[in-house]
Order: C-alpha cells, then sequence, then structure tokens
C-alpha cells in the first residue's frame, strides 16, 4: 500500500537533489519489506481454523511445550502444511504477476499492458484447461508421464507457446515491433479463450467446478510439492528481471533510442518476453487466473517513486506479494469456513482504490 | 572519422537514399541540408545503425556493422527529432539515462553532478525536478540534448574522437536558444570531437558549418564548404524555389541574422 503519511519528509529530503526520486524510492522498498513482514504474520496467524500460530512459533523458536498436547500437533499441521505453503505460493505468485505487469509495461511503453492483455495468461490458462478436461482421456500418456506437473507444465507451456507465437509474427528483419505484438496479442487471447471455451462446453460437473473455482483465481490447495514444481520456475524468472531495469528505463525512450544509448534492445526483449511467459505461466498453473495485481501494483508504485525500473520492479515485488497475502488473507476469513476466490478479493478492494488514486493524481498519469 | 562510401537505404522496396558518400571529420560540423523528403534522416539513422543499408559505414575505422550497441554507443550519441516517455519521468531521470552506458569521460565520482551540469549547459538550469510530459516542444528538445551530452561528455575518449549526431537540433528552438546549441555543437567539436547535424536554416548552416552536404531525392547533390555549396543555382536546383545568396532586402525590410549575435 501507498502510505500517505510519508509524503511529508520524502518532499523535504527531494530538495535538496530536485528530481532524484532515488531516495524516496529506498524509503519506500523499506517500507513495503516491513508491511510484507506484516502481510506474512497476519496470514500466519489467522484462518478458518482457531489454530495458533504464536504457540506454533514460539514452540518452534524457544522449545516451549503447550498444555495441551494434541491440539499443539493439529496447529503445528495447520501451521507448516496448510498456511505456510499457502503464503509461499502466495508470496511467490502475487511477486511474479506484479513484476510481469511492470516488465511488460516497460517492454511495450505502455502503461495498459499486462500479461493478461497480450494473451501470455490466456496461452496458460488453455493449456491448464486442456489438462483439467482432457487429462484423463485423450492427453492420458502425456499426463501419466509427467504425474503431477501435468497442470504446471500445460500452463507454463501454453503461455511460453503463445508468447513465441507472438514474438514470431511481430518480429520481421530481426526487429519486433512492439505495437504489432500488442494487437496480435489481443488477437490470439481472443482465439485461446474461444478454445478454452470449447473444452469448458466439453467439461462434465466435477469439471466444470474445479475449472470456475481455477478460472477465478485461488491460492487454495497449495502444498510444498505445488511449490516445489513451480517455485523455481518463478524465482529464476524473478531473479533475471533486475538485470533488465536499466534497459527497460532506457527503452521509455524508444526502442532506436535505447540502442543508440548503448542497450543490446532485442536482446532485451527476448529475454524479458522469456522471463515474463514463464513466471506468468508458472503463477497461473498453480493459482489460476489472478487479476489485477499485474496492473494496480507497477501504477501506483510508479506515482509513489517514479518509472524506474531498478526501483520500481523489486518494489513491485514487494506489494505484489503482500497485496496478494492480505487479499487471500480476506478470501479465506470473510465466509469461513468456506472460501472466496482471490481474484474476486483483489478487483473489488483494488479496482476502487486505483480509480480514486487515478482521480487524484491525473496530471501525472496523463502524459 | 566517420565515413560513408556508397551507402543506399530501401524501405518498403523504395528507394530513399541512394549511393551517397559521406565523411564526418574530428574538429568539424558537417551539415546534411536538403528538402523535406531528401533522405537526411533515413541517412542519419542508417548512420546510427537504426537501418540496413548497403555500402559500408566506418566509425573511427571500425565497420559500423561489426559493432555492438554498446561500442557504437561510446562513440557517438544521437539526439532524435523529437522523444516522446511513455512513463512520467522527471527531467533530471531523463538525462541521467545518459549516462546508462556509463562512458560520460568524466572522472568517476563526477558522473552524479552531470544532469545539472548538461542542463545547466542548454539553459535549463532548475529544470532537473519537473516533469518531462510538462515541457513545451522546445525544452523537451534541450532536455533530450542535454542527455545525448552526458553520454559523450568527454568529445575524446581513450584517445579516440567522439561524435555527435543531431537531427534537426534547433527546429523548435527560439533564436537565443538555437544559438545557444550551436554554440554547444561548435564548443565539441573545438574540443576534439565530431558533430553530424541534419539543418535547415540555411544562414545558421552557413555559420556553424565547416562542410555542408546537400541530399535530393536520396543523392548527394553537392558537397563542400559553406562558400562552396551556397550558390543561387545550387538551392535553385535543389529547394525549387529562386533565391539570391548575399543579396540584401530591398528599402528598409528589417531582417535579423544569426551571424549578427554579439
Amino acid at each position: 500500500m501507498v502510505d500517505q503519511s510519508i509524503a511529508g519528509p520524502v518532499k523535504a529530503m527531494a530538495s535538496a537533489s530536485e528530481g532524484d526520486r532515488s531516495g524516496r524510492a529506498r524509503i519506500v522498498i523499506l517500507l513495503l519489506c516491513l508491511g510484507l513482514f506484516i502481510a506474512v504474520l497476519l496470514s500466519l496467524t489467522s484462518g478458518a481454523s482457531d489454530a495458533s500460530a504464536v504457540n506454533v512459533i514460539s514452540g518452534w523458536l524457544f522449545g516451549t511445550v503447550p498444555d495441551n498436547a494434541a491440539l499443539s500437533a493439529r496447529d503445528s499441521l495447520i501451521v507448516y502444511d496448510i498456511r505456510l505453503p499457502r503464503i509461499t505460493l502466495g508470496l511467490l505468485v502475487g511477486a511474479a504477476l506484479a513484476v510481469s505487469g511492470a516488465v511488460m509495461q516497460g517492454l511495450f511503453r505502455n502503461p495498459l499492458a499486462d500479461p493478461g492483455l497480450i494473451g501470455v495468461s490466456a496461452g496458460s490458462s488453455l493449456g491448464a484447461v486442456a489438462v483439467i478436461v482432457l487429462g484423463a482421456t485423450v492427453l492420458a500418456p502425456a499426463t501419466a508421464i509427467v504425474g503431477t506437473l501435468a497442470l504446471p507444465l500445460a500452463a507454463f507451456f501454453g503461455g511460453l507457446a503463445t508468447t513465441l507465437v507472438l514474438y514470431q509474427v511481430a518480429t520481421r528483419r530481426g526487429q519486433t515491433s512492439v505495437a504489432t505484438m500488442l494487437l496480435a496479442g489481443i488477437a490470439l487471447a481472443a482465439l485461446a479463450m474461444a478454445l478454452t471455451g470449447i473444452l469448458v462446453f466439453m467439461a462434465d460437473d466435477r469439471q466444470l467446478r474445479d475449472l470456475t473455482f481455477w478460472s477465478l483465481g485461488s491460492l487454495g490447495g497449495a502444498t510444498w510439492a505445488k511449490i516445489a514444481s513451480v517455485g523455481p520456475i518463478i524465482v529464476l524468472a524473478l531473479a533475471a528481471m533486475p538485470f533488465l531495469a536499466r534497459g527497460l528505463n532506457a527503452l521509455a525512450l524508444g526502442e532506436a533510442t535505447a540502442g543508440h544509448l548503448g542497450i543490446p534492445v532485442q536482446r532485451l526483449k527476448y529475454t524479458a518476453i522469456v522471463g515474463v511467459s514463464a513466471a506468468v505461466g508458472a503463477s497461473v498453473a498453480v493459482s489460476g487466473g489472478i487479476g489485477f495485481v499485474g496492473i494496480v501494483v507497477p501504477h501506483l508504485l510508479r506515482l509513489a517513486i517514479g518509472p524506474d525500473n531498478r526501483y520500481l520492479l523489486p518494489a513491485s515485488a514487494l506489494l505484489g506479494a503482500s497485496l496478494l497475502l492480505l487479499a487471500d488473507a480476506v478470501a479465506r476469513t470473510v465466509v469461513a469456513p468456506a472460501e472466496l476466490p482471490i481474484g474476486i478479493v483483489t478487483a473489488i478492494a483494488g479496482a476502487p482504490f486505483f480509480l480514486w488514486i487515478l482521480l487524484r493524481k491525473r496530471g501525472v498519469v496523463d502524459l | 572519422m566517420i565515413e560513408a562510401r556508397d551507402v543506399s537505404v530501401d524501405i518498403a522496396g523504395k528507394r530513399i537514399v541512394s549511393g551517397v558518400d559521406f565523411h564526418a571529420r574530428p574538429g568539424e560540423i558537417a551539415a546534411i541540408v536538403g528538402p523535406n523528403g531528401s533522405g537526411k534522416t533515413t541517412f542519419l539513422k542508417a548512420l546510427s545503425g537504426d537501418l540496413a543499408y548497403t555500402g559500408r559505414v566506418a566509425l573511427n575505422g571500425r565497420d559500423l556493422c561489426a559493432m555492438k550497441p554498446v561500442e557504437t554507443a561510446v562513440q557517438r550519441a544521437v539526439l532524435p527529432q523529437a522523444t516522446t516517455l511513455s512513463f512520467p519521468f522527471t527531467v533530471r531521470e531523463v538525462v541521467k539515462l545518459g549516462l546508462v552506458g556509463g562512458r560520460s569521460g568524466v572522472l568517476p565520482g563526477e558522473d552524479a553532478r552531470l544532469p545539472e551540469r548538461a542542463l545547466a549547459r542548454v539553459d535549463l538550469d532548475g529544470f532537473a525536478g519537473r516533469f518531462y510530459q510538462e515541457l513545451s516542444g522546445g525544452e523537451q528538445q534541450r532536455v533530450q540534448l542535454a542527455r545525448v551530452l552526458c553520454q559523450v561528455w568527454a568529445p575524446v575518449l581513450d584517445g579516440k574522437p567522439r561524435y555527435l549526431f543531431l537531427d534537426e537540433p534547433v527546429s523548435s528552438l527560439d533564436i537565443k536558444h538555437q544559438l545557444i546549441i550551436m554554440d554547444i555543437a561548435r564548443d565539441f567539436a573545438r574540443r576534439g570531437g565530431g558533430v553530424v547535424a541534419i539543418l535547415h536554416d540555411l544562414n545558421l548552416t552557413a555559420m556553424s558549418a565547416d562542410r555542408i552536404f546537400v541530399m535530393h531525392y536520396g543523392r548527394l547533390a553537392a558537397t563542400g564548404s559553406p562558400q562552396d555549396v551556397l550558390s543561387d543555382d545550387l538551392i535553385e536546383k535543389v529547394f525549387d524555389c529562386r533565391l539570391r545568396v548575399g543579396v540584401l532586402p530591398a528599402g528598409n525590410m528589417p531582417f535579423v541574422l544569426p551571424q549578427s549575435a554579439a
């Protein structure tokens, strides 16, 4: 969250070096680290059950044994095998979606770009839905080989395939037209959604329930096994992103000018696209289509710290992770013991807040 | 030294630049003039490595085709005609992007202060904290020039001259700032760098350029010193306009030439 109370001291500091927002960015990143820590604690201690994370953690830290050993064992199970994997997944997915959004916006030089917009998410969804619906029949030989990894792998390759097709369509004589890619992405997204629609039409009742919940997005069903399958992909993709920051900054001046400044633009575009499709594909695979994080988080941060990607990318990772954890905590508790799809929470909380920020800061957003 | 031999550029099957020979020496301003659509900008884009071309371009003796972006960025900086930004950068942040390659040529510790110095040089003192998109077209153009200056602040690096490629650097500027920008170019050349500039103002060209390359329908129509090139015949042929060089207006019609600047 962008905390308004920090605006005062930050402004005073900025006058020392006018137009330099790096000091403010560092403060915001520090605050975001603190915010993430609080979000993790909140998620750890809240949930449908009354399990006491405090007892579990103090037992783990200090070796204290609570009075009721049976209750303690149950609590410990809930914390280690339900809440912790869920939190880890939330951290990974939130960071992946927010950073992917920021990178896409930098790459397309367009504040509206989002993995959802250019068909990466739609391609991943198609892959995942294909496994849910056809996993037991047509795709049975394939799913038998990869086992539980079938869904994440299908989503990952669905996203990657879409992106590579896009890239081929938009590249002529070694030059990738970002405008063509955006338009082609919209077309491909429509195609992927239509194919997904056909699969949904073919699905039986049980598959439909799976699909509905999955398409709205959820961190439910997080297990250490799932994290082990997609975690490395997301972590690798996220680790590569900071190396793109300087290049993406230069790209804001246009592709030709970025090249004049010494940025290997073609390689930058390729790395960014592969990284984003990996991160988004893996995220969609485990949590479904969680909207809004990729577009809201980078925008809020640009208003607070400016568009410098060296700060924007890490800040996006932190804020994306925090927001998703908080949204998940709400999703788990408001209608407990049932659960809301997390996509509904992110949109209901995010959309009005985003509109309010836009209205207040119009002058900065309008170009 | 920048040398282009027999450079041609085709865009979508149409020949835009045809067999141009060009050179720019360190210590000199090479001006490219010509009517709209004569291929000036296209030629400069080929020289910058943005467009595929046939022929040969050498930058300080090295073939441009064999150089990586990071290598060409050390040798030359490019000022486009106009630059729009996709995100709300402050003026300082834009100028700092000129330092992204890290070869400005000043002592390592001084890089941090370069944006201020560059802004002062283009007469934009105190603009560092403003948002780029809130500035006028002429001010934006000068911010971009400050960025370009940061990239090649030292006109000579590692014993090699560096170059400024300026595409219509003064087209949106008032007369005072036109003079300031041409003075920056002249100063850059005097200190051992080279300048390639596309210009429209023939008086300013005559005053600043050491060598003029006149383009017409994608070809080189003439080349030489201002005295050699700017003749009644050439101007009529290239610009399709009957003008006479060096003739004062009749009667008491006022005229203001950049040459009269004190």
